[in-house]
């Protein structure tokens, strides 16, 4: 990807400066390209198909491409070949993105959709010169050169669907290397690596191997935690649809450490096509037999089952995910014993995240020294994040640990849309915290995170602008938890529930003085008395706000104001009578019938029939409207 | 058997423990006592009520007695201010969706939110908010379930998974919506519930009830006999609870060698013959075509005579012995010496064979 970008960096300084330069290969392009067949035989085409591909059309654009290939007269099977369906790219905010690789040259088109597609096969493919207003711009590579791929270099790259693809790029080469060590080897391999859990608790991956390696019962399992569910994560989705062998790969390799002859991939039945491509990954694996008995002739065993989630949050949580997979309730399960000596059926279990796992086979193919050349001392490696909120470029971005936060948001994300400045930034979901502006600077790793209240979770980041209230947002992840809480301890089923209500009241107008110190007792109750980690963490969204934005507590509470006017109970509208231009917008725009205008005269506005939909205040090109 | 080798002071009184025992169960060992709402000994330790947590010197966060193993060397402090405050509050958040009914409750006097709310001097307002305003369900003629008392201990659950294995009755809902029901919120019938009752005798609130004894005394009022199940040969003991010489109900005997205070419906529910005036007390005699009622001395000797009779003319093969499950062990022991020693026959059998 590397050497592609800097193909078309080059290209585009080369354009800015006025000279137009056509790629290298282009005239003989056009020469071949109107000679139809051959042409074909050096033709690629690859169109993103994850969710967010999809999402945006990438189907269509598959079916138009075949079509015009055919129409063009370049022979429908290898336009069948040549046009690859891949897995996510990450810059979902200018999906469909297509790569055409034509004798060696590669452009990137984006936000490509069907009715593009006939004049990017007549003027590039045949033509020979690729659609300049359509190729992807400077953010595209300020988006991806800052990041440093090791998970998701290959999606995006790779057909998910074909095993033969993973194969070419030395995939399961760290599962032979695996068979001809002893499990012990690959044990310690991955404890020098440093890796921490990606699951969000960052517990070492290597320690967690070894204990459950220590017990000598015959029955031992490994779960795969691909039951991603905060909000505006989708990480472990974008690895399972784009590369799904690295994970099953990781799988196979811990199974032979630590003893397992099974292992259960629990994923959320939300997640369609991961399922699909996770079941034909499975099949063709077994086949080749990397799957299934006798694995490469090793004498070891192992096969690997899917479970569908139905879609509880709290069975993200590891014992509860276990107890789902028994066919019980979800619940979570008091730590009596740890799941490496009673986890699944009792019996000593070990448990991933999709990240962890696709991480493995780099590890033991490339070793932990390699490794740990990424991130920092405490948390190496990278990490995968979901870059979403008020962001130019939103999408899924894999950077080293110990990034700062402001190098992934102002370098990669594009830094914000809008007028507005950044307020605050929402890491691991609805069990992290809000980290505001003034912490910026602070590196993106384990312990940096948790030091100013919030966590790394799976890797969700929501970036919040002056337009977001931050007791509404704090709301709305408690609301999230309570909704999702299990219900089975007294602090998180209605000690959450309290302290919605005493959110809900704040912005509502209603808050009591001591409404804040209330807050902080009761989340730090549920902070330390709750039963598992989603009772544990549900306060801190509410600790940390309180603890940055304290001041927007006490104006709801003392003023009745909400400082970024998002609570609807307590906006108040008002015309300003000295810069209304008399244009009447707001009157046209309101449902209501609240404005009172006539031609040339000032908008008057009517409290009592006033809905606070805020339509004449977006629609006011005067900010008359306060 | 583990060894006793670990070394652990609860409020500074040492006790040895094993590897495999809890911090509750080292309190038990010293005489301390922890406030539990979902711990049953007849369960495994749940952990939800959170109510019996405590601290351990050195160690960061409060942890739950009940699912903690315990650790040599271990300082478990179980009654400190901040202990007793996150308790309170707790109990707090357990009120607060809570009907304040217990002067009509008919737990009260038997119910532990109760005791520790009085202990812990508990405030229900201090999280007033939404609380549940459900229908009772009354559709069976054993049990009542009110769930606005529910506090979701889920002991009822478990004792009817893990111990009767019936299976009747699970958690539903999610978040604050929560609570235990049978499938589909369905009446309880012979279909999905074998009105065991050990749902009602683990419940620590007034949120299932007996529906034969409501009403008709509160817990303190009665005398508690303790007896054997005559239903069966298995022996199980209970109480009898009996208010001015009526048997109320039937509570459970923890200590029971035989059952540790499980019993089946009939144990339970099954003593409606005691007070029945359709019970024979007297022996009957058939006379023609009337039955007699007639003295215990004038039965036996027609029964010694009439086995006599027929030992005479059809020999000791005609006659035969076959007792009840309902008997003891020396019962049936005395059956068979009889059949055996007098009657000469080897005729002999009991049902209780299954």
């Amino acid at each position: 990807m590397v050497k592609v970008n800097r193909m078309a960096l080059k290209k585009k300084a080369a354009s800015q400066a006025g000279k137009k330069v056509k790629p290298k290969t282009s005239a003989r392009t056009k020469t071949v390209a109107r000679g139809k067949g051959p042409a074909a035989k050096n033709l690629t085409i690859k169109v993103c198909v994850g969710t967010g591909g999809l999402a945006a059309g990438s189907q269509d654009v598959i079916d138009e491409f075949g079509k015009q290939l055919k129409a063009h007269g370049i022979k429908a099977e290898i336009a069948k070949k040549c046009v690859n369906k891949t897995g996510c790219r990450g810059f979902c905010a200018k999906d469909v993105i297509v790569e055409i690789n034509q004798n060696g040259s590669t452009e990137v088109y984006q936000l490509v959709t069907a009715d593009k597609v006939s004049r990017i096969v007549e003027e590039h493919i045949i033509g020979g010169d690729p659609v300049d207003q359509w190729l992807v711009g400077p953010d595209y590579h300020a988006f991806h050169d800052k990041q440093t791929k090791i998970l998701l270099k290959q999606c995006g790259q790779i057909d998910p669907e074909n095993i033969q693809a993973y194969l070419d790029i030395d995939g399961y080469k760290g599962l032979k290397k695996t068979l001809s060590q002893t499990p012990f080897e690959v044990i310690e391999e991955v404890k020098a690596s440093g890796l921490r859990g990606r699951g969000g608790a960052g517990f070492p991956a290597g320690l967690k191997w070894e204990f459950c390696s220590m017990s000598d019962s015959p029955e031992k399992y490994i779960i795969c935690n691909a039951d991603e569910g905060d909000p505006g994560a989708f990480m472990d989705r974008a690895i399972i649809e784009g590369n799904p062998h690295s994970v099953l790969e990781g799988m196979i390799i811990g199974g032979y450490s630590i003893g397992a002859k099974e292992g259960y991939i629990y994923i959320r039945a939300e997640y369609p096509l991961a399922i699909q491509r996770l079941e034909i990954a499975i099949t063709q694996a077994r086949k080749r037999g990397f799957l299934g008995k006798n694995i490469l002739k090793s004498g070891f065993d192992f096969d690997l089952i899917i479970k569908q989630g139905a879609g509880a949050f709290v069975c993200g949580e590891a014992s509860a995910l276990m107890r789902s997979i028994e066919g019980k309730r979800g619940m979570p399960r008091a730590k009596l014993w740890r799941s490496a000596v009673k986890g699944l059926w009792d019996k000593p279990t070990v448990l991933n995240n999709v990240e962890t796992f696709a991480n493995i086979p780099l590890i033991i193919e490339k070793g932990a020294d390699w490794y740990k050349g990424f991130g920092t001392e405490n948390s190496t490696g990278t990490k995968v994040f979901a870059l979403t909120g008020k962001m130019k470029n939103t999408g899924l971005i894999e950077v080293p640990m110990g990034m700062t936060l402001r190098e992934m948001i102002y370098d990669i994300g594009g830094g914000m849309t809008g007028k507005k400045n950044l307020k605050a930034i929402q890491t691991g979901g609805p069990s992290g915290g809000c980290i505001p502006a003034e912490h910026l600077d602070i590196p993106v790793d384990f312990d940096s995170l948790a030091s100013v209240g919030s966590m790394m979770g799976s890797g969700s980041m929501v970036v919040v602008d002056e337009d977001t209230c931050m007791v509404d947002l704090a709301k709305f992840f408690i609301s999230f938890t309570q909704h999702e809480s299990c219900g089975k301890c007294v602090p998180c089923r209605i000690g959450t529930k309290r302290m919605l209500e005493i959110l809900t009241r704040i912005t509502e107008g209603n808050g009591k003085e001591d409404d804040i110190d209330l807050l902080l007792e009761l989340g730090n109750d549920i902070k330390h008395a709750s039963l598992c980690g989603l009772g544990q963490s549900a306060p801190n969204p509410i600790l940390s706000t309180i603890r940055f934005f304290r001041d927007e507590y006490e104006a709801h509470i003392k003023y009745g104001r909400c400082p970024a006017n998002a609570c609807k109970s307590l906006r108040q509208y008002l015309v300003n009578a000295e810069t209304c231009k008399m244009c009447g917008k707001c009157s046209r725009v309101c449902p209501s019938g609240a404005i009172i205008w006539e031609p040339r005269h000032k908008a008057e506005l009517d409290k009592v029939n006033c809905v606070k939909c805020g339509a004449c205040y977006d629609a006011c090109p005067f900010n008359a409207i306060l | 058997m583990t060894e006793n080798n670990l070394k652990v002071t609860i409020n500074g009184r040492e006790v040895l423990c094993s590897r495999n025992e809890t911090i509750l169960d080292a309190a038990r060992k010293a005489d301390v006592n922890i406030p539990t709402l979902c711990y049953d000994d007849r369960l495994e330790p749940y952990g939800g009520c959170r109510l019996c947590i405590v601290e351990i010197k050195d160690v960061p966060r409060p942890v739950p007695a009940c699912t903690t193993r315990v650790k040599d060397g271990w300082e478990v402090l179980t009654e400190t201010v901040e202990v007793r405050r996150m308790r309170k509050n707790i109990l707090s958040l357990l009120l607060s969706n809570h009907p304040n009914d217990c002067m009509r409750c008919e737990a009260t006097g038997n119910c532990a939110l109760q005791t520790y709310s009085y202990e812990y001097g508990v405030d229900g307002d201090r999280f007033a908010g939404e609380s549940w305003n459900l229908p009772i369900k009354d559709d069976n003629p054993f049990i009542v379930y009110d769930p606005n008392k529910c506090i979701l201990c889920g002991r009822c659950v478990r004792i009817c998974n893990d111990v009767v294995m019936a299976g009747t009755i699970e958690m539903t809902g999610r978040g604050f919506d929560s609570k235990p029901d049978t499938s589909f919120g369905k009446p309880r019938t012979l279909d999905n519930c074998e009105f065991c009752g050990q749902c009602v005798s683990t419940c620590p609130t007034g949120a299932l009830i007996d529906k034969k004894g409501c009403g008709k005394g509160r817990a303190y009022e009665m005398k508690k006999v303790k007896t054997t199940c005559s239903y069966c040969g298995t022996g199980c003991s209970y109480y009898l609870n009996v208010k001015e010489g009526e048997v109320i109900k039937v509570t459970s005997d923890y200590e029971g060698p035989v059952n540790k205070g499980n019993l089946c419906i009939k144990g339970r529910y099954g003593y409606d013959f005691i007070h029945s005036p359709e019970r024979i007390t007297t022996p009957i005699i058939r006379k023609g075509d009337k039955q007699v009622e007639a003295t215990w001395d004038e039965a036996l000797d027609l029964i010694a005579k009439r086995f006599g009779e027929i030992l005479e003319k059809s020999g000791p093969s005609a006659l035969g012995g076959f007792s009840s499950a309902r008997c003891s062990n020396e019962e049936n022991y005395l059956l068979s010496k009889l059949v055996r020693t007098v009657f000469k026959s080897n005729n002999v059998d009991c049902c209780a064979r299954v």
